[in-house]
Order: C-alpha cells, then sequence, then structure tokens
C-alpha cells in the first residue's frame, strides 16, 4: 500500500482507532510514491523508484502519551502499533504541558496535486536527463543532474472527533554544469507541483550558461559590497530568519525577537519598510496542504509587514498558556517584491557582486541571527549595469536582519524549493573570505 | 527520588497489561524485536535474485531491512516525547546492459519481492541508452551464510523506558539546579537488522546498534537580554547502553572540564553545561587574530569530519556528487603524485570500518564487502580514497573498501564515509603539556557551527567552550570565537598530537550526503592537538 484515497483512508483510519484502549488516540496514514533518476559526468548514475506508506498512532492516558509507527498494514500490525503506543503512553510521566487532541476543524480549499506528476514514469525521467546530458556535451560541459517527482497522501483522524486529508504532488529538477578545466561552474534548480511546467532543456540552459560564464574568475578582495543576490541565494537566510519566529523561544528570551528586559519584539520594526514576509498555503505557484501535521489549519499569515513583526508561531501548549490563538508554524514563505526581473536589477546596479546560489549556511550567533555561508556556482562582478566578468567565491558572514534592513531593490518573486522569493539588490552584504573553490 | 518514584509507575503499568516492560521478547513488543528467520529472508532474496537474473541483471543484491528506532526528549522538568518506529521492507538492486537500477518495496512477500526486482532491471535498462561509462563492479567472493552484531553489553531497546526517563529528568535537574534557564535533552536509539543477499553468493545478517543523547543548556540574563547555551560533550556511539553508564573510567579530567571518552555521564556534564553557560555571560568577547589553537576530541572530530572525511569521498573526486555535495580539491594527479602534502609530517588519517565502538563500524558493508582498515593520509602525505566497488578501478584496486552504505531499505547503497581517524602522536605528551607550550593559544571544546565550501578548501568552525591561552596557561574563558581557514593551510599547522591516553571518538549521527538526501552515522577517533597561527574570528554582531 501506497497512496490512499481519502475514502480507504478514512476506512483505515477508523479500523485502527477501533482497535484503541486509551483515553483518547489519534492516528497517521503518510503514502508515497516517487521515483528519481541522477546524472553525471554525462552519464546516468543511479535511478530508482520507492513506495511506502506509514502509519504513526499517539495514545494517551490522562496527560501522558505515546507515539509509535509501523509500515506494515496486516491486521496484526495495525494492533500491535495501537498496543505499542499504549504501552509507551503508559510508561511516559505525566506531561504538565499536554494538549488533548484537536476537534473537528474546517480548511482552506488547495491545490497541491497535479495527475500529470503522479502520472510520472521512468521513461519521462530518462528523457529528462537525457536533455540535460545532451545539452552539456553540446555546450562541452560535463554535468550533473538531479530529478526526483513524489506523490503523497496524508490523512489524520483522532478520538476528539477530527478528520483531515490532503494529497501532494511535487517535482524538484537541479543541473551543475563544470567546465571541462574545472574553472568555472554553473547551476540550476526549479521544483514545481506539476510537472507540466517544468522545461528540463531550458532549465538545463541556464546552467550551462552560468558554467560557460563563470570561467576563469578574477580575484575581489573580501569586504562590505553591493550584492545582487538570486532567489536561490537568498532564500535559505530568508527561510532561516523566519523559521526563528517561535514565539516561545521569544517570550523566554532566547530569540532574536526577544528584548532586554523582558518581552519580545511582536509590533516592532525589525527589518526594513520594503520588506513583507507572509506565507500562504493557497499560493498558485506553491501551493501546499492546508493543515499542519497536528490538524491545525494553515491559512494566509502575514508574519512581518513593512518591517513590523506582526505574527508569531505557537505551539498549542504555549498560546493557550498566552491566550493566543495558536498559529502554526508555516508551510511556505512569501517575500513580497515588485515587477522587475534580475536583469532589471544587474541594469539599475552601478557595481556590485552578483549571487547565483549560497552554500552550506550554518548559524554562528542565534541572538543576531548571523550566519555563515559560501556562494557557489557562478559569482559575477556588476558594473555600470553590466555583467562584466566572474569572480572567485566567497564566505560571507551575514544576517538576514542587517540584510532585509540593507535592501536597495526588490524584483519579481519566482519559486525556489518551497519558497517564493525575488531577487534583491542590497547594501553592504559582508563577504569575510576568498574560498578557492569552483 | 524521581526515577525510584517512576521506575515503581513503569512496573506497575507494566504489569497490569500483563506484558514486560519495553524490549522484552514478549507480547507486543515481538514484531519489532525478535529476527525475523534468517532461513525466511533467504528464501524471499533467492525469489529476487532469481527474478532479476531472469530478466537480463547480471549482478543483484537485495536488502532486506528491518530498521528500529527509539526516542525520547525532555524540557526541563517535563518528558515532551516518547517514539518509538520500526519500518520494514527490501531495496533491489540491479545492473542490466552495464547499467545500476533500483526499486524498494515494503511488500516484502514472494510476489513483491519479485517484482520489485523485475522493476529495478526495467529501470537499468530504460536508462542504459543514456549510459556512457558501463558499470565495473570489482569482483567480490560469496561468504555464503554469515552473521555479524555490534558488540554491545546491554541492547538499549530492553533497557526499560522508566529508566531512559529518569535519565532525562536528572539530567535536566542538574542543569536547573546549577543555574540553567532551559535545557533540552535527548536520547535515540537505532537498531538496523540487516539482511543482505548478492548473486555474488553472500548471504549476511547483521544486526547494528547506535545511540545518540545529547542536550542543549540555556542561560538567559533578562537584564541585558542575552542568552548563553552549551550543547553536551557527548558523542553517538555504536555502543549499547553502557555508554550512559557514566563510569569513572569513561571520563577525562581536563584543564578547564570534564570531557568523555568510552562512557558518558550525562548528569554531570548537564550541571557543568550550565555553570559552563552562565560562565559565557561574562567571558571575555575574543580579540580577532592569530592564535595557536588547542583543539579538543569533542570539537577536533567536526574538523576531521567536514576537511579530511568528506575531500576523500572518490565519488565527491571523480565528479559524481558535483550537483549537490560538490567536489573536491583533493584531484587525483594530487594523488597520483605521491607528494601531495595533505598535512605536516606528523598527520596521519585511517579509514576504518572496523573501529570497536564506532558509529559505521559493520562486519560486511551493503555491497557484501568485508570490512577493513587503510590508510588516507601517511606522514602527511595524501596516499587514498574511501571507494566503492565500482569507484576501485580508478584507484587501481582490485576489491572493494567496504564504504557502501544505504540509510533504509528503500534508498539505494552509495559510497559512504567509513570512520576516519587521526593517530595519536607517538612521543608521550599530555594536555596540560600541550597548553604550557602554548604563548598565545585558544583552547577549543565541543562542536559548534561548521561551514565548508563545495571543493573543502575554506572551512570556518565554531564551538561550545573557548579558552585564552596565555604564555602557557588557560587565562580565563573566552566568546565569539569561530576560525577560518584552508584544508592544506590548515593541516600542515598541524604541531603536536596529545599520546594515546588522549585518544577518543567523536562522530555524526546524521551525516548528509546524496541525491534524494540519505544519512550515515560515523565516528571521528583523535587526542587533543596544536594548530599553529589560525585565524580567529570576532563573530558579535549589534542588528
Amino acid at each position: 500500500m501506497t497512496l490512499i484515497s481519502e475514502r480507504d483512508a478514512r476506512r483505515l483510519l477508523e479500523r485502527v482507532l477501533a482497535f484503541s484502549r486509551a483515553d483518547s488516540s489519534e492516528a497517521r496514514v503518510t503514502g508515497r510514491r516517487g521515483g528519481n533518476i541522477r546524472y553525471a559526468r554525462n552519464t546516468v548514475t543511479t535511478s530508482g523508484s520507492s513506495d511506502n506508506a506509514t502509519l504513526d498512532v499517539t495514545s494517551t492516558f490522562r496527560r501522558r502519551s505515546g507515539t509509535a509507527s509501523i509500515n506494515e498494514f496486516d491486521a496484526d500490525s495495525l494492533e500491535r502499533v495501537v498496543r505499542r503506543s499504549e504501552e509507551l503512553a503508559r510508561l511516559a510521566p505525566e506531561n504538565p504541558e499536554f494538549m488533548p487532541f484537536l476537534g473537528p476543524q474546517s480548511y482552506v480549499d488547495t491545490s497541491p496535486w497535479a495527475d500529470a506528476t503522479a502520472a510520472i514514469t521512468p521513461e519521462v525521467r530518462a528523457r529528462a536527463a537525457g536533455a540535460g546530458i545532451a545539452g552539456a556535451k553540446t555546450s562541452g560541459l560535463a554535468a550533473a543532474g538531479f530529478w526526483e517527482d513524489e506523490a503523497s497522501t496524508r490523512a489524520l483522524m483522532n478520538t476528539a472527533g477530527l478528520f483531515a486529508y490532503s494529497r501532494d504532488t511535487n517535482v524538484d529538477f537541479s543541473v551543475t554544469a563544470r567546465t571541462p578545466d574545472g574553472t568555472g561552474s554553473g547551476w540550476v534548480g526549479q521544483s514545481y507541483n506539476d510537472v507540466s511546467k517544468l522545461d528540463a532543456r531550458q532549465a538545463s540552459e541556464i546552467a550551462h550558461q552560468k558554467a560557460i560564464a563563470s570561467k576563469n574568475p578574477t580575484t575581489l578582495e573580501p569586504g562590505q559590497y553591493t550584492a545582487v543576490l538570486e532567489p536561490a541565494a537568498a532564500a535559505p537566510l530568508v527561510g532561516n530568519l523566519l523559521y526563528n519566529m517561535d514565539a516561545r523561544q521569544a517570550d523566554e528570551g532566547r530569540s532574536f525577537l526577544s528584548m532586554p528586559g523582558g518581552g519580545t519584539k511582536l509590533g516592532e520594526r525589525v527589518l526594513g519598510t520594503d520588506i513583507t514576509i507572509a506565507s500562504d498555503p493557497t499560493h498558485p505557484d506553491v501551493p501546499t496542504a492546508a493543515w499542519a501535521s497536528d490538524g491545525r489549519p494553515l491559512r494566509p499569515i502575514t508574519w512581518i509587514n513593512r518591517g513590523v513583526v506582526e505574527s508569531l508561531f505557537y505551539s498549542r501548549f504555549w498560546a493557550d498558556k498566552q491566550g493566543v490563538s495558536a498559529t502554526p508554524q508555516p508551510s511556505n514563505v512569501i517575500l513580497s517584491g515588485g515587477t522587475d526581473s534580475l536583469e532589471d536589477l544587474i541594469a539599475t546596479t552601478e557595481r556590485g557582486v552578483l549571487v547565483t546560489r549560497t552554500w552550506y549556511i550554518r548559524t554562528v550567533d542565534s541572538q543576531t541571527l548571523l550566519y555563515t555561508g559560501l556562494t557557489r556556482d557562478g559569482t559575477f562582478w556588476i558594473e555600470g549595469g553590466v555583467v562584466r566578468h566572474a569572480i572567485r567565491n566567497f564566505r560571507f558572514n551575514e544576517s538576514p536582519i542587517a540584510m532585509l534592513n540593507n535592501v536597495e531593490a526588490l524584483g519579481r518573486p519566482v519559486r525556489t524549493g518551497r519558497h517564493m522569493i525575488p531577487p534583491m539588490r542590497v547594501s553592504n552584504f559582508t563577504f569575510s573570505s576568498l574560498s578557492d573553490a569552483i | 527520588m524521581i526515577r525510584r518514584e517512576f521506575l515503581h509507575r513503569g512496573t506497575v503499568a507494566a504489569g497490569i497489561l500483563g506484558i514486560h516492560p519495553w524490549g522484552r521478547r514478549l507480547g507486543d513488543w515481538a514484531g519489532a524485536l525478535t529476527p525475523i528467520p534468517t532461513a525466511d529472508k533467504k528464501r524471499l532474496a533467492d525469489v529476487a535474485l532469481e527474478a532479476a537474473r531472469s530478466a537480463g541483471a547480471s549482478y543483484t543484491d537485495v536488502r532486506i531491512g528491518r530498521y528500529v528506532n527509539e526516542s525520547l526528549s525532555a524540557r526541563e522538568t517535563n518528558i515532551q516525547s516518547v517514539t518509538s518506529s520500526e519500518s520494514y521492507g527490501a531495496g533491489i538492486r540491479v545492473i542490466a546492459d552495464g547499467t545500476w537500477g533500483f526499486a524498494a518495496t515494503n511488500n516484502v512477500t514472494e510476489d513483491g519481492m519479485a517484482a520489485a526486482a523485475r522493476q529495478a532491471v526495467a529501470m537499468a535498462k530504460a536508462n542504459a541508452p543514456l549510459q556512457s561509462e558501463p558499470v565495473r563492479l570489482a569482483p567480490q567472493r560469496g561468504f555464503g551464510e554469515v552473521s555479524w552484531r555490534t558488540p554491545i553489553e546491554t541492547n538499549a531497546f530492553e533497557v526499560p523506558i522508566g529508566e531512559k526517563v529518569d535519565l532525562l529528568l536528572e539530567t535536566n535537574n542538574a542543569a536547573l539546579s546549577a543555574g540553567a534557564s532551559y535545557i533540552s535533552s535527548a536520547l535515540y536509539f537505532v537498531n538496523e537488522q540487516k539482511y543482505f543477499a548478492s548473486s555474488d553468493g553472500s548471504y549476511i545478517d547483521q544486526d547494528v546498534h547506535r545511540l545518540r543523547p545529547g542536550f542543549t543548556v540555556t542561560v538567559v540574563d533578562p537584564e541585558s537580554g542575552r542568552f548563553e547555551t552549551r550543547e553536551s560533550l557527548s558523542s553517538p556511539m555504536g555502543m549499547g547502553y553502557e555508554y550512559l553508564s557514566g563510569r569513572a573510567s569513561g571520563k577525562i579530567a581536563g584543564p578547564t572540564t570534564t570531557v568523555y571518552g568510552q562512557y558518558y555521564d550525562m548528569i554531570e556534564d548537564a550541571r557543568n553545561a550550565a555553570i559552563e553557560a552562565r560562565a559565557k555571560h561574562d567571558a571575555t568577547s575574543v580579540t580577532a587574530g592569530r592564535y595557536d589553537l588547542v583543539l579538543d576530541p569533542s570539537h577536533l572530530w567536526l574538523t576531521i569530519h567536514e576537511s579530511v572525511g568528506h575531500p576523500l569521498e572518490l565519488d565527491r573526486v571523480l565528479g559524481y556528487e558535483a550537483n549537490y555535495a560538490g567536489t573536491s580539491f583533493a584531484s587525483l594527479d594530487k594523488w597520483r603524485s605521491k607528494s601531495f602534502q595533505y598535512g605536516s609530517p606528523i598527520v596521519n588519517f585511517v579509514a576504518d570500518k572496523t573501529q570497536p565502538m564506532s558509529l559505521a563500524a559493520v562486519r560486511y558493508d551493503d555491497e557484501g564487502v568485508q570490512t577493513k582498515q587503510w590508510d588516507l593520509v601517511r606522514n602527511g602525505i595524501l596516499v587514498n580514497y574511501q571507494a566503492t566497488r565500482d569507484q576501485v578501478h580508478v584507484l587501481g584496486e582490485a576489491e572493494g573498501q567496504g564504504c557502501s552504505f544505504a540509510d533504509h531499505w528503500s534508498t539505494i547503497q552509495f559510497q559512504r564515509m567509513p570512520n576516519v581517524s587521526l593517530e595519536p602522536g607517538t612521543a608521550p605528551l599530555t594536555v596540560a603539556e600541550m597548553i604550557a607550550g602554548v604563548e598565545k593559544g585558544i583552547y577549543i571544546l565541543g562542536d559548534g557551527s561548521y561551514s565548508i565550501d563545495q571543493q573543502r578548501y575554506n572551512f570556518q568552525f565554531g564551538g561550545q567552550l573557548f579558552y585564552e591561552i596565555r604564555n602557557g596557561r588557560i587565562a580565563g574563558m573566552l566568546k565569539d570565537v569561530a576560525y577560518q581557514a584552508n584544508t592544506q593551510t590548515f593541516w600542515n599547522s598541524c604541531s603536536q598530537i596529545c599520546d594515546q591516553r588522549d585518544y577518543r571518538l567523536g562522530g555524526s549521527f546524521f551525516d548528509g550526503k546524496g541525491q534524494p538526501g540519505q544519512v550515515s552515522a560515523v565516528s571521528h577517533g583523535t587526542s587533543t592537538a596544536r594548530f599553529d597561527a589560525v585565524n580567529v574570528l570576532n563573530t558579535a554582531r549589534k542588528v
């Protein structure tokens, strides 16, 4: 068993909960059917497919709870996983932060499923890889690429009367092309729910062009520069900022949103007035399921409104304790932008560094949200509104707080991973050392 | 007190249900912990091997796996979660028309295995027209029916849940009593029941155990609005529950704090962490510049992992990981020169999949190769890499090195890092003696922030604890420290390594690589080592 219809999911979960002897219980079934193809050095290396389904059961006795999971669905296994969750719950101590399961909820309509993606065959994947490889060979490059598609279903039911069901599809395609002399490297990455929006040949071309253009980089001394960040370069930093907007961390004094002397920066301006960050499961370009893993509804939320912190996310316990609405973590990140293209941003840049993507980003200081990471696969010098030449990669040490206070221009948002991020021009971006990596 | 109360409660609860506490091979637990009979697995594997052969495979391997995990997490005085998971299925890998194909299924029946085998062959054949480098698989003799188990004293899955709950609560209480504002702690246990069969004639049954304890202590100063953290100095290990016994023989009283070797005292470490996180508030912000670094194994393992372990993965060197993890500066021409000075002459790195208590230790890898130990860097010179059966021909070697691993039955095996360790110094040298020889330096313990470029040249590391060394003495605690260096420059600046008495393992439980992403667990052994004139940054910022 892998993908499961809403009707079958309801029937299965009813059957599972019927085994329960606990005070309350909740069951979740996730099915996934996926396939992938991987190539490198212009030849296919591995490909595969995988089918699986997992059943998780949480049982509670008073304020104790335990969770067990299994991927076998015969009658004995269904009962076994229920019994194990009950035993774990009995052995666990009472949790003062225990919250009873949610009752019935209403959800917005979202459309993260595309039949075309669910119908992808090994031949479709092979054709995409073939197109990428052929283009790289024509350009005299060595390409490495990866295509992964998946279709999944999720259902949740509990003894408090909640039932939720969703189904998603997704396809991710990325290519890194390198020049034979090892001095140039280019990259592209695209993600869609609907595979019919993906043109693997056209996408591959972007990586190929970047590789050729990035050959023989010159050295620019590290320092603070104006930077034009492509969406893939900015997305990890923007995402890290949003995922640190947990209310409890802020209330407890251990967040960039905590205030000296207590309290939080909710309602305060922390970013530039041109910065608005939201999440929206109904967004047409990056749709997601309409409910979080614990069944809470996901709705359009504005987190940062013109630089001001407007919302934080909460666990159900912490929201209850604070007497506020239990807003769950976002399922996507949408940074508002304008209408300019990346090319428009470059054309209006007097002097600056164009960054294709950033890599290996890690927290250096969670108080200031200082992150370190590197540029990769296409870093260029812009002068007089024109990309002049490739430059060597940098390590950066920068905080998205500083970065999003220094925005000079925002372009048109495009999907990168599960985010909608515009290309942006920022001043005083801190490139702290050179990297020899190509 | 909490411990006794809870144990009592747990036992009573189990008694009422009429089943034994967690881990006894009775009642509801039987499914996960009783191994599937080897004869059944062999029968199912033979069905897949034959189905693949009939469909046109020239080579097939079958992995039938049950993966059992248990985890507990606590925050302050509360247990947040107690979870158990198991996953059962099979992955089948074939070569057909010179091309790899792979399919996985959770339908572990004769029909399910045969269907997956045929699917894997079909996938290989579909991709064969795109193949320009047909697979060259090093020969491997079959071992027949053999088995191996991680040598453990106490199976963590047979330790009652109540005992684990008590350990976490006592750990948290120790930290809170010593001044922590907050503590999150967790225990994670893994059991991989792996069966491997191949068309070479191997039928290998292995039972692999690993565990990972850890915590983060936070101390908030409400007035200044500052917070400081200190994470545990534990290591994930390829051991049973005995690692958590806190036996005195596993402790080393270091110059500034207690560090841990073969056994870990989680409660003591949490108490120390709270005291040290408080002290960080008053620590001196480092002055950026060049310092001699004295790096404890609880820190240095991660630098080894990133700057030696990963660059010497042959698949990276050859370009197979270019689209994700990256390639490597340690190119084949450097290896062929037999003179590439990776480190100073005292630097010797050894790859080892047999090391007791290490995370990567198994008897056979996931393509049926018996594991071994070999040199990567000898006297500072690059001498070898880490390779799988389809890569060793590049090195002129005739057999696999035992580096194949898949993190689940549903994922395809590929080259993963063996334990990569720095040999201890041969001359007697303690940490105190090493520090005594440093004029201007920083002593760093614990792993912190880490980042390295996609060819493994430029790296930046933080840590958990930093102490200034001035004229051979510890001169106080520092903060806001990170060091940045080039891999080759850094390892050539290694001027001293403490002797065997200080040798300890660190490691990663979730080392990520590949597309789709997979994790693996790997250890890195080292003694405390000294690196001269390394560039240190001050990471304090105002935002």
